[in-house]
């Protein structure tokens, strides 16, 4: 149901299942031990990049799907995205599973896009239970945004980290103990930053944009979440997003954080301001915050993914960075299911 | 200042942004830099001395040399790390040239010999042959014409 301006309200749709898997550097982090499928190369011991990250989403899905002891068969829609030109790993994946597929691109926020529409499918009748995927890899995302892996170049400390990962949520009708209970979509916010290298800047304001617009729609207050955990804004957009709030009258910086900032230790090689990509707020909600909520840690949580929809070709014609933020409320019911 | 001046937002960010360290990164520069070159007039003695070049002809067999450590450096995936490391240090040498070529081949390996590496490989370094040959014509000919006319 639509709910103020920009916001879905579900009022039956449940967290059946999730699954992720993830790279070396992942594993090694400070979330390490909340993953089902861990690889210690960044290969994941396939013979390309894109057949890495492929694998990927399949361990993840695979893995979504046999913790419920549920058949690909039994899935009515599988809503999947991914970095990559053409989505390829979500409609590779989608090749393998043979379950009716939409693909949908959100750059990192894919993998909240993705949810908020299987969810409003799930909720308005059109599928009993639904997958909702993402993916993303470190050296896929090199090449597709920025150079050749081995290139020797040096990057500033507002570059981010892509996450190299997949994770996969199974929701449905069937009631369990956690619950989607609304999502805001989020308008696309461009605030003129050009630098490629700085999208936790770059994608700020469109966090802010939806975060207030769920407040304002919802009637609510940031009191009314555990956390408020947003994508990847990394340790440069995280201040910017609590900063431009607060001009707003919403003060998010008790129950704030971001996933780009749990997913990998500070001191790790190459971690610059933090994690992105899609698999970034997706390992992070799916491996970590899911079992938090699970064990009553939260009762409720605000995902907000944070997405940079430029391309290598638009910054070169001296574009700039247009952003979105998709949001997605997960609640305890309470249930011990 | 309101963040929400959205015509000074990129101006107003900058508080925001990690400082970048200029003189640490330019001494870092500086000392891989001329670390590389020294490397390399080790190499070219060493072609001098052992062998029987001159110090012109030791010139070419000298930077074969420097692309080819260079090259498996990148292979072996040291030179990332070295350039994010040194920056221009790095990369301004005939090293970060080659660099800038094997991982651009590298990276294509999986499209194929043909329309994968060859492709590809000079897609990073083709900026600097262009800009090399058409600075070299240019200086070429305003030599030409001191010469000629003066």
């Amino acid at each position: 149901m639509k709910t103020g301006k920009q916001t879905w309200t579900f009022s039956n749709v449940y967290l059946q299942s999730v699954g992720t898997a993830v790279g070396p550097k992942e594993a090694e982090g400070p979330l390490g031990d909340c993953f089902d499928v861990t690889y210690d190369n960044l290969h994941c011991d396939e013979d390309n990049w894109e057949l890495a990250e492929r694998k990927l989403l399949e361990d993840s899905i695979s893995n979504c799907l046999s913790k419920k002891g549920i058949a690909k068969e039994d899935v009515d829609i599988y809503v999947s995205g991914d970095l990559l030109n053409q989505i390829v790993s979500a409609t590779y994946s989608a090749r393998t599973l043979q379950i009716p597929f939409l693909g949908v691109f959100g750059a990192c926020s894919t993998s909240m896009e993705s949810l908020a529409v299987a969810s409003s499918l799930v909720e308005g009748g059109f599928a009993k239970r639904a997958v909702a995927g993402v993916s993303s890899h470190n050296a896929t995302a090199e090449r597709q945004f920025r150079y050749p892996t081995e290139y020797g170049g040096q990057k500033p400390g507002t570059a981010t980290s892509t996450v190299t990962g997949a994770g996969a949520a199974l929701i449905g009708t069937d009631v369990t103990d956690i619950r989607i209970t609304s999502a805001t979509v989020g308008r696309v916010v461009d605030w003129g930053v050009k630098d490629p290298f700085d999208m936790g800047s770059a994608m700020a304001p469109a966090a802010a944009d939806t975060i207030a617009t769920h407040f304002k729609d919802l009637n609510i207050q940031p009191e009314e979440y555990d956390l408020i955990v947003t994508g990847d804004l990394s340790a440069v957009g995280s201040p910017i997003v609590r900063d431009l709030l607060i001009e707003e009258g919403f003060d998010i910086t008790n129950n704030h954080n971001d996933c780009g900032l749990m997913v990998y230790r500070p001191n790790q090689e190459e971690v610059f301001a933090g994690g992105s990509g899609c698999a970034c707020s997706a390992v992070v909600t799916y491996g970590h915050l899911v079992d938090l909520l699970k064990k009553g840690r939260y009762n409720k949580i605000l995902v907000v993914a944070t997405g940079c929809l430029h391309s290598p070709v638009m910054v070169q014609q001296k574009e700039s960075m247009p952003a979105i933020a998709h949001a997605v409320v997960l609640e305890r019911t309470g249930s011990d299911y | 200042m309101s963040l929400h001046d959205q015509e000074k937002y990129s101006k107003n960010i900058k508080n925001y942004h990690p400082k970048t360290p200029f003189v640490w990164n330019s001494t870092k520069a500086f000392l891989i830099g001329g670390a590389i070159c020294a490397f390399g007039q080790g190499i070219q003695n060493f072609y001098m001395n052992v062998f029987d070049f001159s110090e012109k002809t030791a010139g070419n067999p000298t930077v074969a040399t420097l692309i080819l450590i260079a090259a498996l450096l990148t292979g072996f995936g040291v030179y990332d790390k070295l350039g994010q490391f040194a920056g221009a240090g790095s990369a301004v040498p005939v090293t970060g040239f080659a660099n800038s070529i094997t991982s651009a081949a590298l990276e294509h390996k999986s499209e194929g010999i043909v329309l994968g590496v060859a492709t590809n490989m000079f897609k990073l370094a083709g900026s600097v042959i262009v800009f090399g040959v058409v600075a070299a014509y240019l200086v070429g000919i305003v030599r030409l014409l001191f010469r000629t006319f003066l």
